[in-house]
């Protein structure tokens, strides 16, 4: 393995009785970088994490982490990892403080050294102040920032973080971000998992797209975007209760064409070339409520990829 | 019955979930049964008689009977209405779904209790035919043992849920046994109350537990006196009292 | 590989020796218990002062009076080591099953402890000390307790801590075993009416077995508590050696032995999937 991959994955596969979570993936993540997963839920990302954490065994395939073998080496890995998983696995009746040391303490850390490193990562997950006060009452974005703030106590090379930010509010995640944006600028590798495709777009360098255990793309944003969609998106909204009505008006502009049940997708490379072309051909016709051009999204991507169905 | 108009939906309620648990259930039957047992071949074979505050000399353990189903009805009482009701309260959060509906908080208080008397009556019904198989019961006033028992189960459940709603963590639960247990102890269960000095006596005699236990003995040897009366009384009052102070706590936590 | 003596610079760390492993968890019972204790300390002393004047003192005197005590022994004497054995038994069981599903469900801070260098052994082997730290102590405030109470002759009486100790982890591995396999804690319950009740009335803590028909003296004999409650009693009574002292022990290390196996099949099996 070369030195500059701090992590490689080949044919990794986790299997739960007769379900396959994770089904033969392989991937690499270079030391500084951001390495994301993406996929909707149940596609095996959490499951990747908890084996990538060394705390899930491996079914098959081969795991390298710093390149040892969390089969064998499992506490030395784990000793410069950190691990942020999906639930916050904080004691509630203990104190913000309390949780930091207490969690260093499994790391073989000093008191001193606990104390030192609770009072740095209190003053960067912004808990100062809150730091006598007990978890339970905390709204869940100082839930989560504490959660990042224990998993860094040991001064981890590699951060897990398992969906950092479901369930926060719109401030909370950016104040999440902003942190995490930081601890990478430090040189801390991070790996996240997530189905937000803004949070991907905003954190990772590179990502790969889960589905159904499998990677079904790897890149970075801007070529996933590059090869799985267009530069731009032309969104045309009808007065219908089904849009497909209208799919013959518009068909032959832009790359593809797409119906959902309330609009209809163009992807174009030039978005108002196709918008005006939309409303010289309607003109007349059943004209559009809207038509929006906007620059196409992983989202784009990630539902070409994924399929439009629900997943529970 | 009373009426119990929409408390009984939280009674249902608990029967429903309950029918899940029968294990738990049926296990209620047995500890008592077991201390009976223990103290009859054990206890009683060491202490073998001993003289009632009313002067009689009983085996030990047609003294100690009685006490067991006195205490069997707290006990019952207070674990529905101090572990279950904490649950609901703070994390369940069942009741404020409840009073989502039409229900009042003081339909809930009587709901809760009501239960703990079924739950409570079933298990005495169960410990007095084992007592009167295994000898203990000596007189038909023992029919009224069983009333007895829900009316030291009411009282218990009332005072109990009154207390639950004025726990705020698990640890304060330790408090409710540390009542608990010394009135099981030293309530005439295990020795007359003539071993006490007389200022004790009268310690003893302002609690609860004890005037069940004169009750439970009283029927089930059949030495029964006008002074019963005021024992049932006592315990009566305490019920009421315990069920409307509950209502309104569960009124003012949950109706702000 | 060179290995950095700091554990907080990057590069491969040297690694942690199961001493440290098991003081990294202790610190977590510790802080824990700092925040507990008041209450702990309280209900352990006043549930054996409250015993002893009720049992030992109370029924002792309706006992003495009608048998001269047990044995020749005053029954507050011969019933204080009982009792000291069952309420060990008490705390054991209080402490391995909601505590343990805690740990393992709702807080899932065994699950935080095995994302650090730590291994399932050790989180046992870190737990189970703990446990026996708390008997220990309070077995202690027991005795002493006791011999207040004037129902302890000997300096025996202090190997009854060690007794109590083994004997509540004979309960503590099963129980841990238990609970791991546990959804929720219906049936903790359960484990207290069928198994705690029981065998604190007949095993020997009350009166001795010898008065229970032969059949239901199977129960004491293959169950830890009798074994303890003969040793301790022993020990009390002045003489350290009890009789077969080999067996009750080799009975109470079997439970804990094959406890401890299934607690940590069970472990594994829950926490690292």
């Amino acid at each position: 393995m070369s030195p500059d991959v701090l992590l490689s994955a080949r044919g990794l596969t986790k299997t739960f009785g007769n379900f396959t979570a994770v089904d033969g993936v392989d991937f690499e993540v270079r030391p500084g970088e951001a390495f994301g997963f993406l996929g909707p839920n149940g596609a095996g990302k959490s499951s990747t994490m908890r084996m990538v954490a060394a705390v899930s065994p491996v079914t098959s395939g081969e795991l390298r982490i710093f390149g040892l073998d969390p089969a064998v080496d499992g506490p030395a890995i784990r000793a410069r990892l950190g691990n942020c998983p999906q639930q916050d696995r904080l004691d509630e009746e203990l104190s913000v403080e309390e949780n930091l040391w207490v969690y260093g303490r499994f790391f073989g850390l000093s008191k001193a050294e606990v104390r030192a490193r609770a009072d740095e990562l209190l003053d960067f997950a912004q808990l100062t102040e809150r730091r006598h006060d007990k978890v339970e009452p905390l709204s869940g974005g100082m839930k989560r920032r504490l959660v990042i703030a224990r998993s860094l106590i040991n001064n981890p090379e590699l951060l897990l973080l398992d969906e950092p930010t479901t369930g926060l509010d719109p401030q909370a995640r950016h104040v999440l971000w902003d942190r995490l944006f930081r601890l990478k600028r430090q040189g801390v590798t991070l790996i996240l998992t997530t189905h937000y495709m803004d949070e991907a777009e905003q954190l990772c360098d590179r990502l790969v797209v889960m589905d159904k255990g499998r990677i079904v793309a790897e890149g970075s944003p801007r070529q996933l975007i590059a090869e799985h969609s267009t530069r731009e998106v032309v969104e045309v909204r009808f007065d219908a209760d089904d849009h497909g009505e209208h799919r013959d008006v518009l068909d032959g502009l832009g790359e593809r064409l797409e119906v959902l049940p309330d609009r209809i997708l163009l992807y174009a490379h030039d978005g108002d070339a196709v918008a005006t072309a939309v409303t010289h051909r309607t003109r007349g016709g059943s004209e559009p409520l809207s038509t929006l051009v906007r620059r196409s999204t992983l989202e784009d991507v990630f539902l070409h990829l994924t399929g439009r169905t629900l997943v529970d | 019955m009373l009426s119990l108009g929409l408390a009984r939906f939280v009674v249902l309620r608990n029967i429903t979930t309950f029918r899940r648990g029968w294990l738990v259930f049926v296990s209620g039957f047995f500890e008592p049964i077991f201390y009976l047992l223990s103290i009859g071949v054990g206890l009683g074979a060491l202490v073998r008689t001993v003289a009632t505050d009313s002067g009689a000399v009983i085996p030990y353990a047609d003294f100690v009977a009685p006490a067991m189903l006195a205490t069997a009805a707290m006990n019952g009482a207070i674990a529905d209405v101090t572990f279950n009701v904490y649950f609901k309260l703070r994390h369940a959060r069942l009741y404020d779904t409840m009073l989502a509906t039409p229900a009042s908080p003081r339909d809930i208080a009587v709901g809760e209790v009501t239960w703990a008397l079924i739950r409570g009556g079933i298990y005495s019904a169960g410990f007095l035919l084992v007592a009167l198989v295994m000898g203990h019961v000596h007189s038909w006033w023992a029919l009224l043992a069983l009333p007895a028992a829900l009316v030291i189960g009411a009282a218990f459940a009332g005072v109990g849920m009154w207390a639950t709603t004025h726990i705020r963590s698990w640890q304060d639960f330790d408090l409710i046994f540390l009542i608990v247990q010394p009135l099981f102890l030293f309530s005439a269960t295990f020795f007359p109350l003539s071993t006490y000095a007389e200022p004790l006596r009268w310690v003893v005699r302002a609690t609860p537990l004890y005037h069940g236990v004169v009750l439970e003995r009283a029927l089930l040897l059949g030495d029964v006196h006008w002074g019963l009366l005021g024992s049932a009384a006592y315990l009566a009052a305490l019920a009421g009292l315990g069920m409307w102070a509950a209502g309104r706590r569960v009124g003012r936590l949950l109706l702000t | 590989m060179t290995l950095s003596s700091s554990r907080l610079t990057p590069g491969p760390r040297r690694p942690l020796s199961w001493v440290e492993r098991t003081t990294g968890l202790v610190a977590f019972h510790r802080v824990l218990l700092r925040r507990t204790w008041r209450g702990e300390a309280v209900s352990r002393f006043l549930t054996p002062v409250l015993f002893l004047a009720a049992m030992g003192v109370g029924v002792g005197g309706l006992v003495d009076r009608a048998s001269g005590g047990v044995g020749g022994v005053p029954y507050l004497r011969f019933v204080v080591p009982g009792i000291v054995l069952a309420s060990a038994m008490q705390w054991a069981v209080n402490e391995s099953m909601w505590p343990v599903l805690t740990l393992i469900k709702w807080n899932q801070m065994y699950a935080a402890m095995l994302a650090a260098p730590t291994k399932v052994a050790d989180v046992l082997r870190a737990h189970w000390l703990m446990i026996c730290v708390n008997i220990a102590w309070s077995a202690a405030v027991f005795i002493a307790v006791a011999t207040a109470f004037g129902a302890v002759h000997s300096w025996w009486a202090l190997l009854g801590i060690p007794i109590a100790v083994l004997t509540a982890m004979a309960f503590v591995t099963p129980l841990f075993w238990f609970a791991a396999a546990r959804q929720d804690e219906e049936g903790f319950t359960t484990v207290f009416r069928l198994v705690v009740t029981p065998l604190m009335l007949f095993s020997g803590t009350f009166f001795p077995i010898s008065q229970l028909p032969a059949w239901l003296q199977v129960l004491p004999w293959v169950t830890p508590l009798w074994h303890g409650t003969e040793l301790a009693r022993s020990a009390f009574l002045g003489d350290p050696v009890a009789d077969r002292w080999w067996l009750h022990l080799a009975i109470i290390a079997a439970w804990i032995v094959v406890g401890a196996w299934g607690a940590r099949r069970a472990f594994q099996r829950r926490l690292v999937a």
